[in-house]
């Protein structure tokens, strides 16, 4: 079977900037996949590379074992793209944008689909209203509707709850987990740790062009993230040896610990009573994606 | 196929949907020429004999009209698409650039005609009109459309801003278009500038497009028909490379 998306050896440079620097990656068939890094990482022009928005200066990538390049028809037809830019055509009603984006992919007659889409974006009432009247999170989610009508295998979700308020970035992710529970590989960036967290079962981290790091979202919990014990302190101290390995930050009275297990905490707190430590305030905290995702960017 | 119909229907649809700006506001500035000038020269110029200067600017107008128009659908389309980002949306799904290209310049062409025909209805009641050729009418129509809607595609891929765009159409469009001989016969011209005329292809396209109404012209409508016809070639040779590299649209 091959996998829904892979891409090799890819390079793409924009004058000075070297924006891809070798990107290697494959994402199998089902897969909720996350793609994350900081502003200029080269999370968009990868995506760009993959949907024929840019050209790459070497390498290659196909989408459900079609080539981007050699057959473009083919690969277009497999991915669905929602862009970062809340972009829209100000002439067209929603239905008729859908229409449209319909016949673009060959559709014709695809109404009954359309209308499944605008009913679980929560958007049937807006069917006929102009594209301007929309609101931020339904121009987004509108968005969204236009990647589907193809019903493409492969759909990559740029940024897509950017400026979305809570309510609507839940419904938006139920939708878009039915749609990988339905079989459609999901690959998705976003500046929202948590939710690839929660979300994708896989990550990969670029930095400057590059993937620094590619598991499984648990293995990088475990790998690269601890319980974390925040503590303010009446007056700063000085922690012996054993316990000072522990600590993450400290500012002033304010002590970021991490430990393994909840037993470890027992330790640290009579370590820091030894110490002549007094805690006025306490906070425990679970591994997260935010520590992992620091972590491995101060590495490389 | 079926994404070239679509995006072709998208893009008449586009213009359509604004029709007061993109066909009846170029019909009415015609028309306002058409009164004025004939108002003012009728009875003092007769570039062709037995054909009254009213008459004489009537095809004049109605070729310019649809060069322009042509010119601006195209261009206007992209630049506004690339400017909010929705060009996108035609270039994700699989559509060649060869089928992008036709959709451009068949919509401009359509909006050319529905412009030129605009007018050309308008006119009717201030002048006698004979239509002596039709198949050069048909001929320069297209081929002029498709000349204009083909450097639309190039200024609204080039440029960047609105500004170049307009500075395309005002400093290029506009002065070919107005010296082309849609007011007067080149004959009417000192040498000098008789010769500089000819190096005006959309001199050829009027020339040849009122050939068909009167039968009479500047030039050959054989010798119009070539220089238009190479010049389109080449232009879409142009338009096509550049689409094919991705030019300023996949970066």
């Amino acid at each position: 079977m091959n996998p829904a998306i892979r891409i090799a050896g890819v390079t793409k440079r924009f004058r000075s900037l070297q924006a891809l620097a070798g990107v290697d990656l494959e994402i199998g068939q089902g897969e909720f996949f996350g793609l994350l890094g900081p502003n200029g990482a080269g999370k968009t022009t990868l995506i760009s590379c993959l949907a024929g928005l840019a050209r790459p200066d070497s390498g290659t990538l196909e989408v459900m074992g079609r080539d981007v390049v050699r057959d473009y028809r083919g690969a277009r037809m497999a991915l669905g793209v929602v862009p970062q830019e809340l972009v829209f055509d100000p002439f067209f009603s929603v239905r008729e944008m859908l229409r449209i984006q319909s016949g673009y992919f060959g559709i014709r007659n695809n109404d009954d689909w359309i209308d499944e889409i605008l009913h679980n974006l929560d958007l049937t009432g807006k069917a006929g209203a102009n594209m301007r009247m929309l609101s931020g999170g339904m121009k987004r989610r509108a968005l969204v509707a236009q990647a589907l009508v193809h019903r493409p295998p492969v759909i990559v979700l740029d940024e897509p709850t950017a400026g979305v308020d809570v309510e609507l970035r839940h419904g938006l992710w139920q939708f878009i987990r039915k749609l990988n529970q339905d079989g459609h590989t999901i690959v998705l960036t976003t500046h929202y740790l948590e939710e690839a967290e929660s979300l994708c079962g896989r990550i990969a981290m670029l930095k400057a062009g590059r993937v620094v790091a590619l598991d499984t979202t648990t293995n990088l919990l475990q790998r690269f993230a601890t319980h974390t014990l925040k503590l303010r302190l009446a007056a700063p101290v000085t922690l012996p040896p054993p316990f000072s390995a522990r600590i993450l930050s400290q500012e002033g009275t304010e002590l970021l610990l991490g430990f393994d297990h909840y037993d470890d905490v027992g330790h640290l707190l009579a370590g820091l009573r030894a110490a002549g430590g007094e805690i006025t305030d306490m906070a425990l905290g679970k591994p997260d994606m935010e520590q992992v995702f620091v972590g491995i960017m101060n590495q490389n | 196929m079926e994404g070239f119909k679509t995006l072709l229907y998208k893009e008449c649809l586009r213009f359509w949907k604004v029709g007061f700006q993109t066909v009846l506001s170029p019909v009415l500035t015609a028309v306002l020429y058409l009164l004025i000038f004939g108002h003012v020269l009728e009875g003092h110029v007769q570039p062709y004999p037995g054909v009254s200067y009213t008459a004489f600017l009537v095809p004049g107008l109605v070729m310019m009209t649809v060069l322009q128009n042509a010119f601006a659908n195209s261009s206007s389309s992209l630049i506004q698409s690339k400017i909010t980002g929705n060009i996108v949306f035609v270039l994700l799904p699989p559509i060649s650039y060869r089928e992008f290209y036709a959709a451009y310049v068949i919509a401009s062409v359509l909006r050319g005609v529905a412009c030129g025909v605009g007018v050309l209805l308008v006119s009717l009641p201030f002048a006698a009109l004979s239509l002596a050729e039709p198949g050069w009418v048909v001929a320069f129509t297209l081929i002029g459309g498709a000349f204009l809607g083909s450097l639309g595609v190039i200024a609204g891929i080039w440029a960047d801003k609105f500004d170049q765009l307009a500075a395309f159409q005002n400093f290029l469009i506009m002065p070919l278009t107005m010296l082309s001989g849609v007011f007067y016969s080149i004959h009417s011209l000192p040498a000098f500038w008789q010769g500089v005329s000819h190096f005006n292809p959309f001199f050829f396209m009027i020339d040849g497009f009122r050939y068909g109404f009167f039968g009479v012209s500047d030039v050959s409508p054989w010798v119009s028909i070539g220089v238009v016809s190479v010049c389109f070639v080449v232009l879409a040779v142009i338009t096509l490379q550049m689409l094919a590299r991705g030019y300023k649209l996949r970066a």
